[in-house]
């Protein structure tokens, strides 16, 4: 084999690799889609075909006609709201404290972010369930927005630390010789620059909160609080295996604006992530 | 972004307090703290105290309707460490940990060096592909592979010939589905992470390392390996701790179709026990010995930290 051939066979090789994982990552998602245009009676046909044929809407007709459906998007949609603006504005102070200031006990607090976002909900649940019952907070929105918290908020905090320290002091410091006030030279010239990260972060705290799943179980019992993906999985446990395309339209409704969202965010979030951001 | 840094510092206000505390220590950075640190304790630092107050008492139905709950030290403790089924869990939960950390890591690097093969165009392709698979929420994908994996209708019965098949009644299987599900989520992260430590690797090093006769295999593991040391060492402890408390892919699999008792995880089995039993002190018990091991996995991911980030 001349080296050009090898080459060329190396390439070929390295492409192909590519192509597979492409698929394996892509497949699952693809298969989702298209089962929810499915009709019963393709989903259930012997010989699966791979293509778009005879779609229907009906899947998701029966998903929005569903009980507690809107409901549980509405539940969703409040939660969500709630934690990405509370979170967003508790962290965004913290950010600034830890990105602007040395002060003691600032490593301290770095650690302590990082290790609370390793405490596994799972554990949490149990006391945190007597907690809210105990204060009548469970099956309430604000307490479980509030539940929610626990893990956005260290993550919010790690994530804009790294935008507003991203931000040079010497801006600030320039408008402030031209007199402005600390506080103005914060104002009108950091924020504006910082706005695109507290964006992305916003976003990703949206979808932290939106796909989170025990927490809400627990502390979400009744059908009219429950949230999108206990509604969900309610519906998944009940359909016992029997109306894959209306659990698949159900699953495309949950998941399609999380991975939209997180195809624009994912490159300005990556810091938050390696730093242990919490994982479903 | 270029900025004018004036090259004498002109003290406008000395009064202030700047980033690298050269002045007057202020109380404006623990104002600015003080929500986070509130809601932190009263959301988290209570319920952790209550676990374990929890797990010191004797609190089952009896006590959720009012009764009041008797001090019991740690004789909760000492009834699940005596029981059988508790180590059977604990080693079962270790082991599939340990056997996903290593199939997402080992996948992980392997997609990132393809990454780095690939051109440019289809590097696009395949990492957008990536993310999205990253992206779904984890309750969808498992939900997803359940149907794959169905018996009846499933995509992979059909591709293996195998009708009427049920993947997730037999033990093996079950944690076969559960860790194709939780790789096929956590490779991405993994490649990515890897694959941005290997765009740092200077390229000079390279060539002289090829120029010295070194093939692709050595060059990745006398230089690259080195150099993704430590990014390798934070990824596997991150994947450690959150592979030892998969709940949801578990979850989900046992309500549809799994033996509980087989395929329990310490999560699943502590929310079982507290929840589902209402006997929370043995429920609490069991998540302390969590949180207690994941404490300890987390001071050796804390150490990889502390030599990485200069900002810790």
């Amino acid at each position: 084999m001349t080296p050009r051939q090898r080459r060329r066979l190396k390439r070929v090789a390295v492409n192909g690799a590519g192509v597979v994982v492409a698929i394996v990552a892509l497949f699952p998602v693809y298969w989702m889609v298209l089962t929810s245009f499915r009709r019963n009676i393709d989903v259930k046909s012997q010989t699966p075909s791979f293509l778009p044929t005879n779609a229907t809407l009906d899947n998701y007709r029966e998903v929005f006609d569903r009980d507690y459906f809107w409901t549980a998007m509405g539940n969703s949609a409040l939660v969500t709201t709630i934690v990405v603006v509370l979170a967003l504005a508790v962290a965004f102070l913290a950010a600034v404290a830890l990105a602007r200031f040395r002060f003691r006990g600032r490593k301290a607090f770095l650690i302590v972010v990082i290790m609370i976002q390793m405490v596994p909900a799972e554990a949490l649940i149990i006391s945190l369930f007597q907690v809210l019952d105990g204060r009548q907070l469970t099956n309430r929105i604000i307490g479980l927005s509030l539940t929610y918290l626990i893990f956005v908020l260290p993550f919010t905090i790690w994530t804009l630390r790294g935008f507003v320290s991203g931000v040079p002091l010497e801006l600030e410091e320039a408008a402030r010789v031209d007199g402005a006030t600390r506080f103005g030279a914060f104002m009108r010239v950091t924020l504006p620059l910082v706005a695109p990260g507290l964006v992305a972060t916003g976003i990703f705290a949206f979808i932290l909160a939106w796909n989170e799943f025990i927490f809400a179980l627990v502390i979400m019992n009744r059908p009219e609080t429950q949230t999108l993906p206990v509604w969900l999985q309610a519906f998944n446990e009940g359909a016992r295996g029997t109306d894959w395309g209306g659990v698949m339209a159900g699953s495309t409704v949950m998941a399609l604006p999380v991975v939209v969202f997180f195809l624009i965010v994912q490159r300005k979030v990556t810091s938050g992530l390696t730093a242990g951001a919490v994982k479903g | 972004m270029a900025v004018a840094t004036p090259t004498t510092p002109i003290e406008v206000r000395p009064t202030t307090v700047d980033a690298g505390g050269r002045r007057r220590p202020s109380a404006l950075p623990y104002a600015l703290l003080l929500p986070s640190v509130a809601v932190l304790v009263i959301m988290l630092g209570y319920p952790l105290v209550r676990l374990v107050t929890l797990a010191l008492q004797e609190y089952g139905l009896r006590q959720v309707f009012g009764q009041p709950a008797p001090w019991v030290g740690l004789d909760n403790f000492r009834t699940i460490l005596g029981e059988d089924y508790f180590w059977t869990v604990l080693w079962r939960t270790l082991a599939f940990c340990f056997a996903n950390v290593a199939l997402t890591m080992v996948l992980g690097v392997l997609v990132a060096l393809l990454l780095q093969a690939l051109g440019r165009g289809m590097r696009v392709v395949v990492s957008t592909s990536l993310i999205v698979a990253w992206g779904m929420p984890a309750l969808t994908a498992t939900i997803i592979w359940q149907w794959m994996f169905d018996t009846e209708y499933g995509l992979v019965n059909w591709a293996l010939g195998r009708q009427g098949e049920s993947w997730l009644a037999d033990q093996l299987t079950f944690f076969m589905v559960a860790t194709i599900i939780v790789v096929w989520m956590g490779i991405p992260f993994v490649a990515f992470t890897v694959y941005a430590a290997l765009t740092q690797i200077p390229v000079d090093i390279v060539e002289a390392a090829r120029l010295d006769g070194a093939g692709a295999r050595d060059v990745f593991r006398h230089v690259a390996l080195p150099a993704l040391k430590p990014i390798l060492l934070i990824l596997t402890s991150l994947s450690i701790i959150w592979d030892f408390r998969v709940f949801t892919q578990v979850y989900v699999l046992q309500k549809a179709g799994g033996v509980t008792r087989d395929t329990n995880l310490l999560g699943v089995y502590a929310y079982q026990i507290s929840i589902g039993q209402n006997r929370f002190d043995i429920g609490a018990a069991v998540a302390v010995v969590m949180v207690a091991i994941t404490i300890i996995l987390t001071l050796v991911y804390l150490r990889a930290m502390v030599r990485t980030d200069e900002e810790l």
